[in-house]
C-alpha cells in the first residue's frame, strides 16, 4: 500500500486557558514568562488525523512544521514522541512582529521549498489569537483547496480525501483532490499519548543551535542517527521576499494595546444566607425582572 | 469614493441574522464615510432577496446566482468575492465570524493582500499618525478586539492594504432597518467570468444544518455557569433554575472547553453574545472574552467564591458563595415569593 507524505502545521502557545493572577505586569503589558508554552490543543488534534492516516497507510510520513523561536522544537520534539517522523523549526528574528498574512506567507514559501506533500494538516485555530486565518491563507498562497472545521478525515480513495466537517450549525462531508489543506476542530479525536519507545528513540532530537549549546558528549550521535536533526531553516532557505516578512509583511498593525481596567458599578453585595436569597428574590420580582 | 461592503451569508435560501446585523454596522459606517454601502450574494435562486437586504440602506446589490454556488464551497465564493473586489476596490469589507466567514475571509484577504482581523467586538472609524513614516491616515476602520486570552483589548488598523477587513459574531452588532422602502439597485454577475472550473473541485456528499435548539440570544433570563460550577452533574441545577425562572442555560469558553455543556450554549467573544434583561453568573471569574459577549444584560448576578472575581465590577448583586448551595436558595424563595 502506498504511503502519503502529510504536512502537519503547528504552533507553541503560551497557554491561555490557564492565565493567573501574575499573568500580567505592573505596567500593564503581558507577562510571557508567567505563562506555559504548549502545543496548540487544536494542533494536536490535527496531528492525531494524520497519525490514523499514517496507522492506516504504512510507509505514510509526517513532518511537523512550526514558526517561532527556538524553543518552538520542543513541540516538534512533542510530536516525534507521538509518532510524527521529522520537524522543520522555521526561526528567524525576520519574522517577529507577523500577522496571520506575513506568517502564512513564509510558511507557504517553506512549503514550497520543501515540496513533496500530499496533505497539509493544520489546527483550525491558535488559543492565543483565535482568528482560524493561518490554516485557509497558506492554501491560497499555494493555490490548494481548503477544508476547515474538519472533525474526521473518514477515507483517502483515487487520489480524493472525504473529509467530515463539524460546522457551528451542522455536518458536512465533503469530498476533495490531493494535495489539500485540512484545518482540524477540537471536536475532533485526542491526540494519542506518548510513546515510550519513541521517547527513548527521539529524546536527543535537536536543531543546529540547540546542538551548539549541548553536552558535546551527544554530538557524535547526530552523525549516527540522521533522525535525531532537527531541520532548522530561516529567511535564507526559503526564497522569501522580506518585504512579505514581519512587520513590514503584515497589512495589519497593532494601534493601541489596553489593559483591561475594571472599575466597579458599585454592586450590591449579599450573602447566601435565606433572608438575603429571599430579599434577592423579593427585589427582582417586584422590578418585573423574573416572574 | 470606496464604498463599504458587506458579505451576505444564505441559509436556507434566507439571509443570515449576521448579516443583517453587519448590514446595520456598515451602512452606519458608509454613512460616516460619506461613502455607499454595498453588499455581495452568492447562492441559488436569489431570486427577491434584495427585498430583505436594501431595507438595512444597501445602495447597490450585487448578486451570482447559479446551481453549483449552494450550499457554500470555499473556492468559488472566494473566486467571486476576491474578483469583485478587485473590480470594485472597496475600502472596508465585512464577514460574518461564521463557519462560512471564517473560511471565506481569510482566503480573500491572503488573494488580496489585505489585513482581516477577526472576532471584532467594535468597530470605528478613526485617524492614525505614523510618526516614524511622518504620515497622517484619515478614516481608517479600528478594528477592536480582545487579545491574549483576553488580558487585552487590542486596536488593530490596516493603514496601506485595502480593503480593511474584519470579521464579527453573530449578536455583536444590533440589527435595526433602516428604511422599509429603501432603493438600491441590483448588480447581476456573470459567474462563469468571475469563477473557474477548477474551483468546483469539491464534492458534497452529506449535509445536515440545524436550526441551533439552544436559543440563548433570544431569551430573557440567562442562568451561566463556568469552570467554578466544578462538574457537568452542578449545572443541572442552572437548567432547573433556568426552567423555573423561564430562561436559557448559557456557558462560559471554560466549561465548554470542560465538557460540562454543549458548544451551542458558550456566551462570549467566540460564542453568542447576548443582552438579556436578567444574566446570573455562576461560578464565571469573567475574563474579558466572556463579558464582551454579556455586559450589556441590564441586570447581572454574579455567584462566585471568589470575592475579587473580574465579573463583579460588572455585576449589580454580588454573592460571594457556593453556587451548590446558593442556586437551591433562589429556587426556593423564588417560588415561595411567587405563589
Amino acid at each position: 500500500m502506498k504511503g502519503y507524505k502529510i504536512i502537519v502545521l503547528a504552533k507553541q502557545v503560551p497557554d491561555t486557558r490557564n492565565v493567573g493572577k501574575d499573568a500580567m505586569k505592573a505596567d500593564g503589558t503581558v507577562n510571557r514568562a508567567a505563562l506555559p508554552a504548549i502545543f496548540n490543543p487544536e494542533d494536536l488534534n490535527a496531528l492525531e488525523q494524520a497519525l490514523r492516516i499514517k496507522d492506516q497507510f504504512p510507509g505514510t510520513t509526517i513532518t511537523v512544521l512550526t514558526m517561532g523561536p527556538g524553543r518552538a522544537a520542543e513541540i516538534i520534539r512533542e510530536g516525534l514522541f507521538r509518532g510524527a517522523d521529522d520537524g522543520i523549526l522555521l526561526t528567524d528574528r525576520a519574522f517577529a512582529g507577523s500577522d496571520t498574512l506575513a506568517t502564512s506567507y513564509a510558511i507557504a514559501q517553506t512549503l514550497k521549498k520543501y515540496g513533496n506533500f500530499d496533505i497539509i494538516i493544520a489546527g483550525r485555530q491558535a488559543i492565543d489569537g483565535d482568528t482560524a486565518q493561518v490554516g485557509p491563507q497558506v492554501a491560497e498562497k499555494l493555490s490548494l483547496p481548503q477544508i476547515t472545521y474538519a472533525e474526521e478525515i473518514q477515507a483517502i480513495e483515487k487520489g480524493k480525501v472525504t473529509v467530515k466537517r463539524r460546522l457551528e450549525r451542522g455536518v458536512e462531508v465533503v469530498k476533495c483532490p490531493m494535495p489539500l489543506v485540512v484545518t482540524v476542530n477540537s471536536s475532533a479525536p485526542d491526540c494519542r499519548a506518548r510513546n515510550a519507545k519513541l521517547i527513548m528513540k527521539y529524546k536527543h532530537a535537536k536543531t543546529i543551535s540547540e546542538m551548539q549549546e549541548a553536552n558535546e558528549d551527544y554530538l557524535h550521535l547526530y552523525n549516527d542517527r540522521p533522525y535525531l536533526n532537527i531541520k532548522e531553516w530561516t529567511v535564507q532557505d526559503i526564497d522569501a521576499d522580506p518585504n512579505e516578512l514581519g512587520l513590514t509583511g503584515s497589512p495589519t498593525k497593532v494601534k493601541k494595546v489596553e489593559n483591561v481596567v475594571l472599575q466597579s458599578k458599585g454592586a450590591k453585595v449579599i450573602t447566601s444566607s435565606d433572608e438575603d436569597m429571599d430579599q434577592l428574590m423579593r427585589e427582582l420580582i417586584e422590578s418585573h425582572t423574573i416572574g | 469614493m470606496n464604498s463599504v461592503f458587506v458579505y451576505i451569508e444564505i441559509e436556507d435560501g434566507q439571509v443570515a441574522e449576521v448579516s443583517m446585523e453587519l448590514l446595520t454596522k456598515g451602512r452606519a459606517l458608509a454613512t460616516e464615510l460619506k461613502v455607499k454601502l454595498e453588499a455581495i450574494a452568492i447562492g441559488y435562486k436569489l431570486d427577491g432577496i434584495e427585498k430583505d437586504i436594501f431595507p438595512y440602506g444597501v445602495d447597490v446589490l450585487h448578486l451570482a446566482d447559479d446551481k453549483r454556488l449552494a450550499p457554500y464551497t470555499t473556492l468559488p465564493h472566494s473566486s467571486i468575492v476576491v474578483n469583485l473586489f478587485r473590480e470594485e476596490q472597496p475600502q472596508v469589507a465585512l464577514m460574518g465570524a461564521s463557519s462560512v466567514g471564517r473560511d471565506l475571509g481569510p482566503r480573500v484577504s491572503s488573494a488580496l493582500h489585505s489585513g482581516l482581523t477577526a472576532d471584532c467586538t467594535s468597530l470605528v472609524i478613526g485617524d492614525h499618525e505614523d510618526k516614524k513614516a511622518n504620515k497622517v491616515y484619515e478614516n481608517l476602520l479600528y478594528q477592536i478586539r480582545p487579545a491574549f486570552g483576553g488580558n487585552i483589548i487590542a486596536t488593530i488598523i490596516n493603514p496601506d492594504c485595502r480593503p480593511q477587513m474584519a470579521t464579527v459574531r453573530e449578536g455583536v452588532m444590533k440589527k435595526e432597518i433602516l428604511d422599509p422602502k429603501y432603493k438600491g439597485t441590483i448588480h447581476k454577475l456573470d459567474v462563469s467570468k468571475y469563477t473557474s472550473d477548477s474551483d468546483f473541485v469539491v464534492e458534497m456528499i452529506e449535509r445536515h444544518m440545524e436550526k441551533s435548539k439552544v436559543n440563548i440570544k433570544g431569551a430573557g433570563i440567562i442562568v451561566a455557569g463556568g469552570y467554578g460550577v466544578g462538574s457537568k452533574e452542578n449545572f443541572n441545577l442552572l437548567f432547573e433554575l433556568a426552567e423555573v425562572l423561564g430562561g436559557e442555560v448559557g456557558a462560559s469558553r471554560a466549561a465548554v472547553d470542560s465538557g460540562y455543556v454543549s458548544h451551542d450554549r458558550q456566551i462570549g467573544q467566540t460564542g453568542t453574545t447576548v443582552r438579556p434583561k436578567l444574566y446570573i453568573a455562576c461560578g464565571i471569574s469573567g475574563q474579558i472574552q466572556h463579558r464582551a459577549g454579556m455586559e450589556e444584560s441590564a441586570q447581572i448576578i454574579a455567584i462566585n467564591t471568589d470575592p475579587d472575581a473580574p465579573i463583579n465590577s460588572i455585576a449589580d448583586y454580588v454573592i460571594t458563595g457556593d453556587v451548590a448551595e446558593i442556586l437551591p436558595k433562589m429556587i426556593k424563595y423564588y417560588k415561595a415569593n411567587t405563589k
